[in-house]
């Protein structure tokens, strides 16, 4: 375990730079694309209503493989050339957004309706109350979720491994690969996704826990 | 269009089908394993037993913020290092047991831990043994409870089924990539295909998840 981690050191902290970059700059899409289907869904307009009940449920019942594998694949044939870190950053970030999306949905219908009429009373329009009112105290309650949600992004990011992305899971499947010891490759390699993510779920349990 | 309709033929259909017939297959047989095991690691997390409970807490929490990808390598290709060697389809059972009862057992503690604490007090009251009020009284009512989140599993089960395509498991989704891997005209159908039959499969668990939500609650 230890000729694992001398001689492949700079691999692996290479794969865990692109598993962070490519969980970070995916939750930060999704983070948006997420929340505009969120708001889409309790707007008052039914088509914006349709069009986001449809993309969140498509989304939630495809697998993440097959999105990723279309923008890898597909993509290329028709349109530009996608190399696997972005086909696999898009893939993950449309994925984890539908998700995101009913995250934030519930956060907001657990805001008390009452806050939003009290808004429209004092004469703002409804873009501004829910920016001003409603969003901050949403996403107040959604934090722990979210940062469960960002858990399950780093997990699923090591689906770059198909795509040849140079992830962690990548990485250390090469290494698993040349050295012939993959239990130890393995190893190392779950020790490292546990430095990110356990702490961030226990940091979220916390929270969770100080919320109620 | 004629892609298309020559990707569709009845022997493609045919293959894709028998892929999907895996898939489910290994999801169903994986739900069954760790609902098994879930459930008594849940009780243990639940009845705290001194260090065991926290050990058993530790594991799951471990196996919990691993990614599935990572069990499923370990399963397949890590495991004959120490003499185990499982056929590919047996490798993907057990990764997914390992994975999913480990989701399942924090669910199962969770779902005993909200039934009133006074159902359990009256049955001891009323005479019975502490196991006997368990098996008789608080789990039929955490199940109930429980029914929606573990069909919801189930159905992040079977799209992370595809995972297992990497050590070749055969799949629907290796099925497909065989088909359109012979012609390439056939790579937009066969991805069409994949989404529609995932979704339907996926979608209907979903209202029957939200179907039982309401039933039971």
């Amino acid at each position: 375990m230890i000729s694992i981690i001398t001689n492949h050191w700079q691999d692996l902290l290479y794969g865990l730079g692109q598993t962070l970059l490519c969980s970070i700059l995916a939750l930060f899409f999704s983070l948006i694309i997420g929340s505009f289907f969120a708001i889409f869904e309790v707007v008052p307009s039914k088509t914006l209503r349709i069009i986001a009940r449809v993309y969140i449920e498509i989304f939630r019942n495809i697998p993440l493989l097959v999105i990723t594998m279309f923008f890898y694949v597909v993509i290329p044939m028709f349109f530009v050339k996608v190399n696997g870190f972005t086909a696999g950053t898009i893939g993950l970030t449309i994925y984890t957004s539908a998700f995101i999306a009913e995250t934030v949905r519930s956060g907001i219908q657990s805001v008390d309706p009452g806050q939003m009429e009290g808004s429209r009373a004092n004469g703002m329009t409804f873009s501004q109350a829910m920016r001003y009112v409603v969003l901050p105290q949403a996403f107040r309650i959604v934090i722990p979720p979210l940062g469960n949600q960002f858990i399950n992004l780093v997990k699923n990011s090591s689906v770059l491994a198909f795509v040849a992305g140079f992830d962690l899971m990548y990485q250390g499947n090469t290494i698993a690969s040349t050295s012939f010891d993959t239990l130890n490759a393995y190893f190392v390699v779950g020790v490292l996704y546990l430095i990110i993510t356990m702490p961030l779920s226990y940091y979220m349990r916390y929270l969770e826990k100080r919320l109620n | 269009m004629q892609n298309f309709v020559n990707a569709y033929s009845w022997i493609n259909f045919r293959y894709l089908l028998e892929g999907l017939w895996i898939t489910i297959e290994v999801s169903v047989v994986s739900i069954v394993f760790s609902y098994i095991l879930g459930a008594i690691l849940g009780l243990i997390r639940y009845i705290k037993v001194k260090y065991l409970s926290a050990t058993v807490g530790f594991i799951i929490d471990l196996i919990r913020n691993l990614p599935l990808l990572l069990i499923i390598f370990f399963t397949y290709f890590g495991l004959p290092n120490i003499g185990i060697r499982l056929n590919p389809i047996w490798s993907s059972i057990l990764a997914m047991s390992i994975f999913e009862s480990a989701m399942l057992a924090e669910i199962i503690r969770s779902g005993i831990g909200a039934v009133d604490p006074g159902q359990m007090e009256g049955a001891r009251a009323n005479g019975l043994s502490y196991w006997q009020a368990m098996w008789h009284i608080m789990l039929p009512q955490a199940q109930k409870k429980m029914i929606p989140t573990i069909v919801s599993q189930f159905i992040s089960l079977i799209k992370d089924t595809s995972l297992a395509t990497i050590i070749v498991l055969p799949d629907l989704m290796y099925h497909a990539q065989i088909i359109y891997g012979q012609n390439s005209n056939y790579i937009l159908p066969m991805f069409l295909a994949l989404a529609v039959m995932y979704f339907v499969v996926c979608y209907l668990l979903s209202i029957l998840s939200h179907y039982l939500e309401r039933r039971l609650a």
